[in-house]
């Protein structure tokens, strides 16, 4: 199939959506009212709540949406077949993740901006803020661990991309240094710092640069009978699980100071590098998909999946998050983009048109590894690099680097520098998401300890301590660093819980407003019902494999979950319960 | 023509800053304000109950720093306020 029919199907279908369902949703269910006076203009303080152009919010909205997430998901769920996955992030988009982050937006703009967590506790219950809190801890333990994996396996098979990663870091901090410091500005030193990263990436296939293996391990049991008893090869994989472990420790050790750091030192200028990267990316991409048109030669439906595969259903609604629905827009919607909104008329435009710009990245993550890498590699070479699951989910971003690096030869960028770039891609994402992921988690850490009067746990550094250690110690626990990836299901769900609890809060305040639910209801109890099932098929595969790790963690999850539901139930109750005692003149609970 | 090139051309520079310059902007002003907001401190601490040990040198500050300090009070006072949600004034 032409990967432009493809793409046009894709993004016709997203349009539609944006153009009938969300128009259907702000007219008849969320009722956006233009004359509302928005917390910006209520709470106008210069900083936080201000007034902004809605194309200016939609860009400040997208790019603090997408990132590394909808690529990673949509490039290992391809395992079952391109027509899965493209079904799952178009439809899921358009009925579930966009809904989500428009409903986020709306609710969140309607009671003053606070963010979801906040709207959780007033509208569920006073529990549910715990389990809010504890939910988004394992979100950010799971995508930091998970995500440093993904930035040592790409900095381990790309040393070109060691260069511009690394160098691009110390020119940040030279950047906000001298906007913060010295009257050149800002537009300047961005810019500057924007060009200094696209040399280094051109410079970085002269300069290659291997980390040694600082561990020495000795290979497991796995490798060896893996080897089939070939000492070298055993030795080789061995010494790949060190020279991996070391780059997830120098990143956490990176992740520590980035974290207690002054947000404009480094943050920000990275921030400005990396919101441009994504509209290049995005650009190169879909320019490549046009000129090149590669033939998607990736299956439809996979029929040659490897026995240690699990059944699409339901795992692959848990395999992509970002990209189709995720929570963590929620917060971003509720905690940010709310504070910013000119009139609610343009919550339609930023939260649902923001969700759709994500799920026009998972699309281009499903073109670039079904077309541009199986042009690569041939059919065969990919269906053995999708030959085991374990290396589908290990070898994602490398399918999805190898296939840019194709696409982007389309217009005209030299194949060693394409592929470089399409790695600094991935890793900058990845690696801003670790810097706030790192920074949010020490946060909830200190309120976790006020909550529970463990003064120790305020301290700054002994908090940062303690998420940077958890994180590593999670990265590095499964097969030393080799298994990471097997996190990433549990990434998944516990970022649909957080969408599942979110759509529970606007789903309640539907209720209150007499307004129809099944909008957003019918979203969440998919959600809870898939992400329920899909995790007592992991527990019982944790289990069978004797993955500890795995198997706490995904427990805890799992806890969370149940308690989830039980939230769910016990507040519809409740609202039932609300609406039976109402007496029929009762006013509107309109707000 | 020229004029309507010339306005697109300032409407797309004002986009661009609006999403790529203003939160740069803004977290430079929010640090800024970070620092304004310990001397604020320094001058108005008797009000919450610290005793001022450089009062004297501050008190002269006083009508040039009232004017602010609303907006003072909004920024310390918001993120620990018991009641969730609730806005001064």
């Amino acid at each position: 199939m032409s990967s432009i029919a493809l793409l046009a199907v894709g993004l016709l279908a997203l349009l539609t959506g944006y153009q009938i369902y969300s128009r259907y949703i702000a007219r008849r269910i969320y009722q956006l009212d233009p004359d509302f006076r928005t917390p910006a203009h209520e709470f106008e303080d210069g900083v936080d709540f201000v007034p902004t152009n809605r194309h200016v919010l939609f860009g400040h909205h997208f790019t603090s949406v997408a990132g590394a997430a909808p690529i990673v998901g949509p490039a290992i769920a391809v395992i079952w077949g391109w027509l899965p996955a493209f079904l799952w992030v178009v439809l899921g988009t358009i009925f579930a993740g966009a809904v989500h982050d428009f409903g986020t937006l709306w609710i969140s703009t309607r009671h003053k901006a606070n963010s979801i967590g906040t709207l959780a506790e007033s509208i569920v219950g006073g529990r549910a803020r715990v389990l809010f809190l504890l939910i988004i801890f394992f979100l950010l333990l799971l995508v930091n661990a998970v995500f440093a994996v993904v930035i040592a396996n790409l900095l381990l098979r790309n040393p070109g991309a060691v260069l511009p990663v690394w160098g691009s870091l110390a020119v940040a901090l030279v950047v906000g240094m001298l906007i913060y410091r010295t009257k050149l500005g800002i537009l300047g030193p961005s810019l500057a710092a924007l060009v200094i990263l696209y040399v280094l990436i051109w410079l970085g296939q002269y300069v290659p640069f291997q980390l040694p293996d600082f561990f020495g391990f000795a290979p497991t049991a796995a490798q060896i009978t893996a080897a089939a008893g070939d000492p070298v090869v055993a030795a080789a994989a061995a010494r790949t699980d060190g020279v991996r472990a070391g780059w997830v420790i120098i990143l956490f050790v990176y992740a520590f100071f980035a974290s207690v750091l002054p947000v404009w030192l480094l943050l920000q200028p990275r921030d400005y590098v990396n919101s441009h990267q994504l509209f290049v990316a995005l650009g190169i991409i879909f320019l490549g998909v046009l000129i090149t048109n590669p033939t998607i030669v990736a299956p439809a439906v996979n029929t040659r999946l490897p026995d240690d595969a699990p059944s699409w259903f339901p795992l692959l609604f848990i395999t992509i998050a970002c990209g189709a629905i995720s929570g963590f827009h929620g917060l971003v919607a509720s905690g940010t983009s709310a504070k910013q909104l000119n009139v609610e008329t343009d919550a339609r435009y930023i939260g649902y048109g923001g969700a759709i710009g994500e799920g026009a990245l998972a699309l281009t993550s499903i073109l670039a590894t079904t077309a541009g890498f199986a042009m690569v590699v041939g059919v065969d070479g990919w269906h053995e690099h999708y030959g085991t699951w374990a290396r589908a989910s290990a070898g994602a971003t490398t399918a999805f680097v190898t296939g840019v690096g194709y696409l982007a030869q389309g217009v005209g960028i030299p194949e060693p520098v394409a592929v470089i770039f399409a790695a600094v891609v991935v890793i900058t994402f990845a690696a801003t998401t670790m810097d706030t992921g790192v920074r949010l988690q020490r946060y909830i850490i200190s309120e976790l300890g006020a909550e529970y009067k463990v003064s120790i746990a305020r301290n700054r550094w002994f908090a940062t301590a303690v998420a940077v250690g958890s994180c590593a110690l999670m990265a590095l626990g499964i097969d030393r660093g080799a298994g990471g990836m097997r996190l990433w299901p549990l990434f998944g769900t516990t970022n649909q819980l957080t969408g599942a609890l979110s759509l529970l809060v606007v789903t309640l305040f539907l209720y209150r407003l007499r307004r129809r639910i099944w909008v957003t209801a019918v979203p969440m109890a998919f959600l809870l019902v898939m992400t329920t099932w899909a995790m007592v098929l992991n527990l019982i595969r944790y289990w069978t494999d004797s993955q500890i790790v795995l198997l706490g963690v995904g427990g805890a999850v799992f806890v969370l979950e149940i308690w989830l539901v039980f939230e769910a139930v016990s507040a519809v109750r409740r609202a039932l319960a609300a609406r039976a005692q109402e007496a029929p003149e009762g006013a509107s609970a309109e707000t | 023509m020229w004029s309507r090139l010339r306005a697109r051309l300032r409407a797309a520079r004002e986009i661009y800053e609006g999403v790529f310059i203003a939160p740069y902007r803004s977290e430079i002003h929010r640090e800024y304000l970070r620092q304004r907001d310990l001397f604020f401190l320094l001058g108005f601490s008797d009000l919450i109950g610290v005793p001022n040990p450089v009062g004297f040198y501050t008190l002269e500050l006083y009508p040039e720093l009232i004017e602010q300090f609303h907006q003072w009070h909004l920024r310390m006072g918001m993120p620990h306020a018991p009641a969730g949600g609730f806005r001064c004034c």
